[in-house]
């Protein structure tokens, strides 16, 4: 039975990460109707953030050390808040109003950011820094030579395209110089170490352990919610966000700034996955291919809560948190060694991560059939247009 | 532009047939079989995306099911892959003595040519079925669908027992007719299969695609519950193309496993899949010459910047994606097709801009008002 | 009143969430009749047509058409039956031609297989080419529908529900954004449309209303306010009060 609690305890800390990134990912689906397929890959940038901000208190050592978690934490919500304002306010925003496109879209920046962090050196770096500068100073310079011309955007397209290319000579000639040109992280997968006072036992509760880590996570997730609730619910950008959502054209007529609100929900949206992202670098080792490892299941949390609705998120990530801690771990084979011969080969059979995984799915496909908007659908005249 | 049309297939299968293999040596020519195999998947894809508007992230699991069934014939009916039990080797590694009963089948050729893409189909139908009943569209169909391909891959990925889990099979090593899967002669008449099959398929998508059927299709995609007001039920004609998709899709997946000599839950990732959307979306969906070129030429590029630079193709892939959806919407051959060409040499001062609306002298209200004695009013 | 009605709605209401659109609403509608709906914004009247058509469950109450119940029935089930419904704003299928736009809703057969045997009645084939002629539209028969212009996509959007041929046609406010004079031919249109079909039109344009001069019935908060003639609906200070905010006696 503690077996159990303890699997059950792990469920509950797994379904708070997916509770943050799939809030992160709700909050953006339900405002501007757009799924970010690079969502996961903001999760894996928190998880990297933790890890420069692990590695520079790690020299300090004592105490300061000790206190890095929560700075990184921090750092990964502003970090990746960051990249998702810049993603919105450059790629996203040409694609409102065409979801399919911005799934396709985004996609893309999720692969660049794998490779990005896989293959990111110094030199690299520059070399993007100067391809950038480059290319803006050379459109600029198109702009106000050719104005008017015809052919100014095929010109600019050539020049970015110029300036890309002196970009990767120029890196590509930096990275003869060795300290330049290794990859800060390299494609394999890092370790954090959780400071001290995270490790072991938080105590005991009717004899049960309660581990450092995964009550920290759940705190996290719950004060996080909260938070967010209340910024959604009580502040004056939720309302406006909240406005967004239930009618964009006439927010925009009362003055909203709605592109302003995209930007805000999006950064929002991504620094939830970035710090879901530095709590998975608490449960295990992480490397540039973890947002592929919880973006599905992230989904399936919105498939299955529906859209919009808080509750229903929390309600689906426990539930598939539980569903693959519990069954995927197999804990239910030693919990009831005397289950009958058919649910025991049931139950067998389902018990690897990835096995439960597709029990999730199964599961999910028969829920949809009797509730095709989710557990908590939105009713109204605007839903189904 | 209608004269290529029509006469596309032909040209297509001319040139494939009779050039590329006398410019080509044998591994170019392999892997323009491979691309070609993978262009009747773009077709499946264009077929439920470009028309109908459902975009399926999930096709990688009908194309892995069709290499698996074809890779299972070929490793039953190969003697030097048999091991004690007379079933494939890799059997032993498990401890597995007897073989999985659903392997049974694909000791029959028959079979395997049926399953190739019968199987698929049965999935793509169950799986469409229950999704399109409950009118799940947009986003929610593409996220479903990928889960389910996620689904599939862990079932393929874990059970080794069953399917040699993520080893995959190998088929360059199989024999066929006496001969190596993997030899170049037998690799020259896959090649033709391939080159033959293409057309094939692109005939069944433009039936399905042209006439009134095709029409219910474009309704869909424009504005599904408009068309229930009009009395149609849009979940037979989604089920129907899903499956016609699911089944070009496996037929793809069993050309490609045996021109490539493996298959392997690799074919199932969220990356393959994706990716099979971006070459229709960089050939022109919505049309069905634009996917087979957006597969030959994302593939062709992947092979030339894998071959020079491998850590660079996630860059330019995702480049590719976002470049196409922002700035190329109608793709490669949408862009030829909408005067982007002609419009491209007038601004550099090569055409006269008129030329550019052609448009105009077919406008009806222009006609018409040439037309002058003509009776109807205009309203 | 022995006539048996096309149309039989019966207390019903909906609401969302808490909030009533439609309460207790109760109307009838004989075979042939031409009837108009006006009521102010909110008052209930695209949801009316939307339970109706099967979009919207009603919360209780029940709606017989022939007779027949239509709770539970999918939307095109209930256009099988005969009702076709022209939605506020014109859509229609941009990406296809005037001509298979129209030829998809007058198709008799409307399942994969009937469309896979290509070829229309020639009967249907002729009430197209006279629908298209009607509305103006035969020299655009080729062009894409999304190409159009506002006015002509609110005439196809039309045309598409009379080829459907149902008894009971819906038109919610077929002539925002027409001219006058297209405002007027649509009128006409309408009328010769009554006796053989039944008509439900709602629409906002008073003018527009007296033209087609047939019973109006007011919706207000969800129900019925009054019933009657125009001339004798606008006196009803009711209706005042509802229109202008306050009572003018």
């Amino acid at each position: 039975m503690e077996l159990f609690f303890s699997q059950l305890l792990d469920g509950l800390s797994i379904g708070s990460v997916l509770l943050l990134a799939a809030t992160g990912l709700a909050i953006v689906f339900g405002l501007m109707g757009v799924i970010n397929l690079a969502h996961g890959e903001f999760l894996m940038l928190g998880a990297y953030v933790t890890f420069v901000v692990q590695g520079i208190f790690k020299p300090m050592g004592g105490i300061l050390f000790e206190l890095y978690f929560p700075i990184a934490l921090v750092a990964s919500f502003v970090v990746t808040a960051l990249v998702g304002a810049l993603l919105e306010r450059t790629l996203i925003r040409q694609l409102y109003g065409r979801p399919l496109e911005t799934l396709l879209a985004t996609w893309g920046v999720s692969l660049v950011l794998i490779q990005l962090v896989r293959s990111v050196s110094t030199a690299m770096l520059i070399g993007i820094l100067v391809a950038i500068a480059l290319g803006w100073f050379a459109a600029k310079m198109l702009r106000t030579r050719f104005e008017e011309k015809l052919f100014l955007p095929y010109i600019v397209g050539l020049s970015w395209i110029g300036s890309s290319l002196i970009g990767i000579a120029f890196a590509s000639w930096l990275s003869n110089i060795r300290p330049l040109a290794s990859a800060w992280f390299g494609p394999r997968n890092i370790d954090v170490t959780a400071p001290k006072w995270l490790q072991g036992s938080w105590g005991k509760i009717a004899g049960i352990e309660l581990p450092g880590i995964r009550i920290f996570i759940i705190l996290l997730s719950a004060i996080l919610l909260l938070a967010t609730f209340w910024f959604l619910n009580k502040s004056v950008w939720g309302l406006r966000m909240r406005a967004v959502t239930q009618n964009r054209q006439m927010s925009n007529c009362l003055g909203i700034p709605t592109d302003k609100v995209d930007c805000i929900t999006f950064a929002l949206g991504s620094g939830l996955a970035g710090v879901a992202g530095a709590a998975i670098t608490l449960l295990g080792s992480v490397g540039p291919n973890l947002g592929a490892a919880y973006i599905v299941s992230c989904f399936m949390v919105i498939v299955l809560g529906g859209v919009g609705n808080l509750l229903g998120t929390v309600l689906a990530s426990f539930l598939l948190g539980i569903i693959q801690s519990v069954i995927g771990s197999g804990s239910l084979l030693i919990v009831f060694p005397n289950l009958p011969g058919s649910v025991k080969g049931f139950v067998e059979f389902f018990a690897t991560t990835s096995m439960s995984l597709v029990l999730v799915f199964i599961f999910i496909i028969a829920f949809l059939q009797f509730r095709p908007n989710g557990m908590f659908p939105q009713k109204g005249r605007s839903v189904e247009n | 532009m209608k004269l290529l049309r029509s006469l596309f297939p032909w040209i297509l299968l001319a040139v494939a047939l009779f050039i590329l293999p006398i410019i080509l040596d044998d591994f170019r020519l392999n892997l323009f079989g491979r691309y070609f195999s993978l262009a009747i998947t773009a077709l499946a894809i264009d077929l439920i995306w470009g028309y109908t508007g459902l975009l399926s992230l999930g096709q990688g699991i009908f194309f892995a099911l069709g290499g698996y069934a074809v890779a299972m014939y070929l490793m039953l009916n190969t003697p030097s892959e048999a091991g004690g039990n007379g079933i494939p080797k890799f059997f032993e590694n498990y401890g597995v003595a007897e073989l999985p009963f659903f392997w049974q089948p694909f000791w029959s050729p028959v079979v395997t040519l049926i399953a190739l893409w019968l199987i698929p189909a049965i999935i793509a139908g169950l799986v469409g079925y229950l999704i399109f009943r409950n009118r799940i569209k947009g986003v929610y169909f593409s996220i479903i669908t990928q889960a389910a391909l996620m689904v599939f891959y862990h079932f393929f990925n874990g059970q080794q027992k069953l399917i040699n889990g993520t080893n995959g099979l190998k088929t360059s090593t199989t024999e066929l007719f006496g001969q190596l899967v993997g030899s170049p002669s037998l690799q020259e008449w896959l090649y033709r299969l391939t080159v033959v099959l293409l057309p094939v398929a692109f005939l069944i998508c433009r039936y399905f695609t042209s006439g009134r059927f095709g029409d219910a299709l474009i309704a869909i995609r424009d504005d599904e519950l408009r068309l229930r007001f009009t009395g149609y039920n849009p979940v037979p004609f989604k089920t129907i193309v899903f499956i016609v998709a699911g089944a070009l899709c496996g037929i793809s997946g069993a050309l490609y496993t045996v021109q490539s000599g493996i298959v392997s839950p690799q074919y199932m990732t969220i990356s393959m899949s994706i990716e099979m959307v971006i070459w229709v979306a960089v050939g022109g969906r919505g049309t069905l010459i634009g996917p087979i070129i957006g597969a030959v030429l994302v593939n062709y590029l992947r092979s030339l910047v894998s071959e020079a630079l491998p850590e660079m193709w996630l860059f330019v892939q995702g480049a590719l994606f976002i470049f196409v959806v922002v700035l190329m919407p109608d793709g490669i051959y949408g862009w030829f097709k909408n005067g982007g060409f002609s419009r491209l040499l007038a601004a550099f001062g090569f055409a006269t801009k008129t030329a550019t609306y052609p448009q105009l002298d077919q406008d009806p209200g222009v006609l018409e008002e040439m037309s002058s004695t003509s009776g109807t009013k205009k309203l | 009143m022995t006539q048996v009605p096309l149309l039989d709605m019966t207390d019903v209401s909906v609401s969302f969430d808490g909030f009533y659109a439609l309460t207790d609403l109760s109307i009838r509608l004989l075979p042939g009749e031409l009837r108009s709906i006006i009521g102010p914004n909110g008052a209930g009247k695209t949801t009316f047509l939307d339970v109706i058509t099967g979009k919207v469950k009603p919360t209780k109450g029940s709606v017989a058409f022939q007779g027949k119940n239509l709770r539970g029935l999918s939307e095109q089930k209930i256009s099988r039956l005969g009702i076709g419904r022209k939605f506020q704003t014109p859509r229609v299928f941009d990406n296809l031609s005037v001509l298979r736009n129209l030829e998809l809703a007058a198709a008799p057969m409307k399942n994969p297989v009937g469309l896979f045997r290509d070829t229309l009645p020639m009967s249907v084939k002729d009430d197209v080419q006279h629908l298209l002629g009607y509305v103006g539209l035969a020299p655009y028969a080729r062009s894409q529908a999304g190409s159009l212009s506002h006015g002509q996509k609110q005439w196809l959007a039309i045309a598409m529900v009379v080829a459907q041929s149902p008894q009971l046609l819906l038109l919610d406010e077929p002539v925002a954004g027409l001219t006058d004079e297209e405002t007027s031919r649509t009128a006409e249109l309408i009328k010769s449309l009554a006796g053989k079909h039944t008509v439900v039109v709602i629409e906002h344009d008073m003018e527009f209303i007296r033209e087609l001069n047939a019973p109006v019935t007011v919706l207000h908060q969800g129900t019925v306010l009054t019933e009657g003639l125009l001339d004798s609906v606008k006196k009803d200070p009711k209706v005042i009060e509802v229109y202008l905010g306050q009572s003018q006696d």
